[in-house]
């Protein structure tokens, strides 16, 4: 059973008059509660297959299947419905909201829309999210420019949460923040998809990161997918040039290695 | 707060504000100064001015006293101005963002017909719509609107192309939220700032407007407008020049304490912005 399948994907984009493939023929699918990550060097495609598979961007070729249905296929009322089960978190937490949004009102939003409570409800479902994420429920009357950017990123979680889906996209969402909160939130995303059973499409250029949390990995290279398969696997014994690039740009990665073994 | 004192830092925005001020106290006051009918006679026909202490600036060709038309005309002025700035604004907006967000046919659309707005005189679409309507107060407002809410709308639209490249349209758009909640909610709001950094030209230039319309009769007949008071001194320019001068001043230092306050406010808050 897969959560997404994603086949032959492509994307094309004109650079200086010529086109070229952002997305060239890329395949994968995802797990219930399972974590795949795609790594690769800026500008690889990661961010523009993110965009595909929540339909911010059409695709030029390919098929988008989610939870057993065409995704491709939804357009108008069903899509935005479907929208409820497919989140994302962004890399910049402090772009991500409207910049005179309050945390309350980030977070009201897609239970209104999806009207998973009531109006009176949602004050209550908004303290539990709050206190899911790790947060204080009075940070609710707060701006979102008024807290921090790891509180920022916590509140973007809950938002992706709050309408319980099953598979959320995370585009460099901990690449921003401060070591120290990064490790906190990487446990947050691993404590809910153990409890919710959400699987991730974890992208980012760190393969500390990605060893942390991902089970599978798919390494890109412009636009085509060089190598893929088990995440300890593949970054312990790369085998593509990009792959061993990318290890070996992660110093970190020696050291958490040796610490581990 | 701090808005506020960089704001009274700047000389021009204190004399715009001092203007502007003393002209909101003339047109709220005027009904209890002069509680009659400023167009009913209050003395001997063309009085001049500090002649007589009860009729301080004097009077016009038909005796009616000048400074009672004066202050009720600082209401017809103002109110005419900020009810076509507020109409033109909020049309502009509108259409701004809708053709900024939808983008494709419904952006080509509305800016052709923006377009076709635009290559019309203003005023001369204003003279149009007044003369095939009729005058009163609400159609002046809405002719002078006519002409002004293009510059709103290409400015809104400029703004609303780069706000909809952001990631939190990207993330209203994920959590499923309609497209003209989108647009109307979490867009419009964001591109406002430079649309209403217009306002304090496009109210002078109304207020200016109104006064023409008057001045060729085609102001509300029921009002008393300073460029109905410049188009009736016009008749005795030679023996009473301050029937058109009067009014006409009080014309210039309005259009004047508009546009010094309103760069005033513009400037305190560029300061801010380009600080955070
Ligand atoms: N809207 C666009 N128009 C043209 N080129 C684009 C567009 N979006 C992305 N690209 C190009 O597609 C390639 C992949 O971009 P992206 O997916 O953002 O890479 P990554 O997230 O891996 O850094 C880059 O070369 C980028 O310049
Ligand atoms: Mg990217």
């Amino acid at each position: 059973m897969t959560v997404l399948a994603v086949s032959n994907l492509a994307k094309r984009y004109r650079r200086g008059g010529k086109p070229f493939a952002a997305v060239d023929e890329v395949s994968f699918e995802i797990g219930p509660a399972e974590t795949l990550a795609l790594a690769g060097p800026s500008g690889s495609g990661k961010s523009t297959i993110a965009k595909l598979v929540l339909r911010l961007i059409e695709p030029d070729a390919g098929r988008i299947d989610f939870e057993g249905g065409d995704f491709l296929a939804l357009s108008g009322g069903s899509l935005r419905a479907r929208r409820a089960r497919l989140q994302m978190v962004f890399q910049d937490p402090l772009a991500a909201f409207n910049p005179r949004a309050t945390v309350a009102r980030v977070l009201d939003d897609p239970l209104r829309i999806h009207a998973i409570a009531s109006r009176a409800e949602r004050p209550l479902r908004i303290a539990a999210l709050l206190e899911r994420v790790g947060l204080e429920t009075n940070l609710a009357t707060r701006a979102i420019h008024e807290i921090s950017g790891g509180q920022r990123q916590r509140v973007a979680i809950a938002r992706a949460i709050a309408t319980r889906p099953s598979l959320i996209v995370l585009d460099e969402a901990v690449s921003a923040l401060d070591v120290s909160v990064r490790g906190q939130i990487l446990e947050l995303l691993l404590d809910l998809q153990r409890q919710e059973r959400i699987a991730y499409l974890f992208i980012s250029h760190d393969l500390g990161v990605i060893r942390a949390i991902a089970h599978r990995v798919v390494i890109l290279d412009a636009g085509k997918i060089a190598e893929s398969g088990d995440a300890r696997t593949v970054i312990a014994n790369p085998q593509s040039a990009v792959g061993k690039a990318l290890v070996a740009a992660t110093p970190k990665l020696v050291r958490t290695s040796q610490e581990a073994s | 707060m701090n808005r506020l004192r960089r704001f009274f830092c700047t000389p021009e925005a204190v004399a715009g504000a001092a203007i502007l001020a003393s002209l909101i106290a003339m047109a709220l006051a005027a009904p209890l100064i002069f509680p009659g009918d400023p167009q009913a006679i209050a003395g001997p026909a063309l009085l001049p001015p500090f002649h007589d202490w009860s009729l301080p600036l004097g009077t016009d060709r038909l005796g009616r006293d000048v400074l009672a038309e004066l202050f009720h005309g600082a209401r017809t002025s103002l109110a005419v101005g900020l009810a076509a700035a507020a109409a033109a604004l909020l049309i502009g907006a509108i259409v701004g963002t809708l053709a900024g967000f939808a983008g494709g046919l419904i952006d080509e659309v509305l800016m052709r017909v923006t377009d076709a707005f635009q290559t019309v005189p203003s005023f001369l679409l204003a003279l149009a719509f007044v003369s095939i309507v009729g005058p009163s107060l609400g159609v002046v407002v809405a002719a002078i609107a006519l002409g002004a809410w293009t510059g709103p709308a290409r400015v809104a639209r400029a703004e609303v192309l780069s706000i909809r490249e952001r990631d939190y349209v990207a993330g209203a758009r994920v959590i499923g939220m309609y497209p003209l909640e989108i647009a109307f909610r979490e867009v419009l709001p964001n591109a406002l700032p430079p649309v209403l950094a217009l306002s304090s030209v496009i109210v002078a230039a109304a207020i200016l407007t109104e006064a023409a319309l008057s001045f060729l009769g085609l102001g509300d007949p029921n009002r008393v407008t300073w460029g109905g008071m410049i188009a009736e001194g016009r008749t005795v320019l030679r023996t009473a020049p301050f029937l058109s001068i009067v009014p006409g001043v009080a014309l210039v230092l309005t259009v004047l304490g508009v546009y010094l306050a309103g760069e005033g406010v513009v400037e305190s808050t560029a300061v801010r912005r380009s600080l955070s």
